[in-house]
């Protein structure tokens, strides 16, 4: 997907005006969050917190050896007849992915939802190769028809209504709408079921990978992944280096806390742990499959006092309980990832000059941390980078001043003193009758387009205890 | 019972009164009230913007300002989330600082937690003739845990009735400068709050940040709507009858 997060305040304008799109986030909003809740009371809100400390130490434990679990994974799944692959970058997950095309006579691919393919920005490098690439999950089939990227981890189309997802249909399906929503999901499944049929390559991406048996495991509700991994010819995952975890038990664990983290579910409608191309005597399963393990900037987290992020399962709690992304939806964010986790990675993996707005644009709230599985601090992530864009000089001059300006007066209480005392009377003047301030100028601007100011009382507290308490 | 009142930087600027009504309600708890003179701001916004030696600088100031008194009492879950929760990230490694950190830590506390869980308040001096409903602010709430204790206050005020609105725990959008630096972000999290305000019927919304007030309260007038926006401390004292050393402060 194409970096954007350099435009996050006109794309977040933008949505803010657009009045469908605020209608399909108010409908989708509070849904997530709701069944988060109901299943983390099922589960028992004690027995929760328990699972997310151990779900925590799980990754922990992984990161903290990263390097010899990803070669563990390599040697297991190796030894299982999965070639595994290592890609340092978008461009390289590119080419691996084309050579195995040629190598194959790859004409089709059929794609289950796969976020790592967005980093890569791959199906324009299929279809300019001659490879169709046809997205099976539900949701990317919908943007891939309107050319559009995801704007959401989990619910990619979450900003589409109903009637918009029935006039693309309409469009590229060339068939008489159909009525409701279980009709377009048939025709949907009708419309894509050639596809997994006559497609030679299946591309996923990896939810897990488990180290000791060199499995990958996929969950989807939809069942396309199941279909995308075993009907074609050869299969290809692609995912994060991050994702590897020790054992099968250590996969057990995090798929308790995935799906209700997620989307409020007990357990995904379907679980694959796929273990190696098939074998001799299997009914199915792909001749040749292929695990391409991506960097593409994570190894600049291991180690680092952002390296808590490593630990997301990419459950997208955080942006479902993020009231900013509830606010101005997934794409103003500008890259693969939105909300929280998307403000830690963009800066991250594309360069903290490419995203100043992002780890800006949160209250820091909190409602992320809470939410979040693996206990990944975010706010303090946030702020870190906060930290490092002001030790780079990448705060504009008026923000760095006025802070410097602040803290110098806050040490010299004689003139925070004085300043605050005509500050006060200055404000409640411009309150006028009202009360109420309608224009503020500079920096104030961005309070008073939307808000009014409440005019102060006109004299500060310290004047006043003075006043009434003389004996202090 | 030495109790040190840092009234916060908003307050001092913006309402005073409520600085007053933390002053009375202490004082009415049977608490010795004293007010550092030199308080100005505990720096969280130079902590929030990344802006870290500025940060330290201001709570190397409030710490040796406050750390001689028995409580430190805040009417803001924010400045006391800051100096409880994030003052020991200030001085990583630095031990005599960081025990002098830990200590105030241990006596700071929110204005509600105070009254209810130390204080252990059992009457308030005002009434409400009213419904009311709370917005719990995220520092309070998530830092501090915040939660029961102004409910447990607000039903010991004769005449109010307490009704949740919907999403009452949701940010209403001030988040310091982020009001301003995404002002139109921040107006439409305000404008959301509002609405589940209005929907909730209550002639009032309570809070315990005067940040998240001035948000609430500045939307609401762009709204043109006629609901109180209430810090607790001057409900518990009875709007418009706060006291300080008998007179009543003009309104």
């Amino acid at each position: 997907m194409q970096l954007a997060s350099i435009h996050f305040k006109q794309r977040a304008s933008r949505a803010l005006a657009d009045v469908r799109l605020q209608s399909a986030i108010k409908r989708f909003g509070g849904t997530f969050v709701e069944k988060r809740a109901a299943a983390r009371a099922a589960y028992g809100a004690a027995a929760f917190e328990e699972l997310r400390d151990a779900s925590a130490e799980v990754r922990d434990r992984a990161l903290e050896d990263l390097d010899a679990w990803l070669l563990r994974f390599e040697a297991e799944a190796t030894r299982r007849g999965t070639t595994v692959l290592w890609a340092e970058d978008a461009a390289e997950v590119r080419r691996l992915v084309l050579e195995i095309c040629v190598r194959h006579r790859l004409k089709k691919a059929i794609k289950s939802k796969s976020m790592l393919s967005e980093e890569a920005e791959l199906n324009p490098a299929l279809a300019a190769a001659g490879v169709q690439p046809v997205e099976t999950d539900l949701g990317e089939y919908i943007l891939q028809l309107a050319d559009e990227p995801p704007s959401h981890i989990i619910a990619p189309a979450i900003h589409k209504d109903q009637a918009q997802v029935a006039a693309l249909f309409e469009q590229h399906h060339r068939r008489p709408p159909s009525g409701d929503i279980a009709q377009m999901t048939r025709e949907a499944r009708e419309v894509l079921r050639p596809h997994f049929l006559s497609a030679d390559l299946g591309i996923s991406g990896g939810n897990f990978l488990v180290a000791e048996t060199g499995s990958v495991a996929i969950v989807t509700n939809e069942g396309n992944g199941r279909m995308v991994t075993t009907l074609p010819r050869v299969h290809v995952a692609i995912t994060g280096i991050e994702k590897v975890i020790p054992t099968l038990e250590d996969l057990a664990t995090l798929n308790r806390i995935l799906p209700r983290s997620a989307t409020g579910q007990d357990i995904e409608n379907y679980f694959s742990i796929l273990t190696g191309p098939r074998r001799a005597g299997d009914a199915d399963g792909p001749e040749h499959m292929y695990v391409i393990l991506v960097d593409n900037g994570r190894t600049r987290l291991v180690g680092s006092e952002l390296r808590d992020m490593l630990r997301c399962i990419r459950c997208g709690a955080c942006m479902n309980h993020c009231p900013v992304f509830q606010t101005v939806g997934g794409h103003a964010y500008g890259w693969v990832y939105p909300g929280p986790m998307g403000s830690v990675l963009t800066p991250v993996y594309n360069g903290l000059e490419n995203a100043l707005d992002l780890p800006q644009a949160a209250t820091l709230c909190g409602a992320c941390h809470v939410a979040c599985p693996v206990k990944i601090p975010l706010p303090e992530l946030l702020r870190k980078l906060r930290e490092q864009q002001m030790e780079r000089g990448l705060r504009p001059l008026g923000e760095r001043a006025a802070l410097c300006l602040w803290a110098f007066a806050a040490r010299r209480p004689w003139l925070y003193a004085l300043g605050a005392r005509i500050a006060a009377r200055v404000l409640k003047w411009m309150g006028g009758t009202r009360g109420a301030i309608e224009n503020l100028p500079l920096a104030g601007a961005g309070w008073t387009l939307g808000r009014d100011f409440p005019a102060p009382e006109g004299k500060t507290f310290r004047e006043l205890y003075r006043e009434r308490r003389p004996a202090g | 019972m030495r109790v040190g009142l840092f009234v916060t930087c908003l307050v001092d600027l913006v309402r005073p009164r409520i600085g007053f009504a933390a002053l009375n309600l202490l004082e009415g708890a049977g608490c010795d009230v004293v007010v550092p003179a030199a308080q100005t701001c505990c720096g969280q916004p130079g902590w929030n913007s990344g802006a870290r030696s500025s940060a330290r600088a201001l709570a190397e100031k409030l710490i040796a300002e406050f750390e001689h008194c028995d409580w430190v009492v805040v009417p803001s879950g924010s400045c006391a989330g800051m100096i409880t929760t994030h003052y020991r990230d200030l001085f990583p490694g630095e031990g005599a600082w960081l025990a002098r950190c830990e200590a105030l830590a241990a006596k700071t506390r929110e204005l509600t937690d105070f009254l209810v869980n130390v204080a252990r308040l059992e009457r308030v001096p005002g009434e409400f003739l009213g419904t009311l409903t709370y917005h719990d602010s995220c520092s309070g709430l998530r830092e501090l845990g915040v939660k029961s204790q102004p409910r447990t206050l607000l039903a010991k005020l004769p005449g109010a009735a307490l009704k949740e609105m919907k999403d009452c725990e949701t940010c209403c959008g001030f988040g310091g400068t982020f009001s301003v630096k995404f002002g139109e972000i921040s107006a439409a999290m305000a404008d959301t709050k509002c609405e589940h305000v209005r929907a909730s019927g209550a002639d009032a919304v309570v809070l315990g940040d005067l940040g998240c007030m001035l948000n609430i309260e500045g939307r609401m007038s762009r709204r043109g709507e006629t609901t109180k926006v209430l810090h607790i401390a001057e409900v518990l004292m009875g709007v418009g009858g706060v006291e300080v050393g008998g007179l009543r402060m003009e309104d």
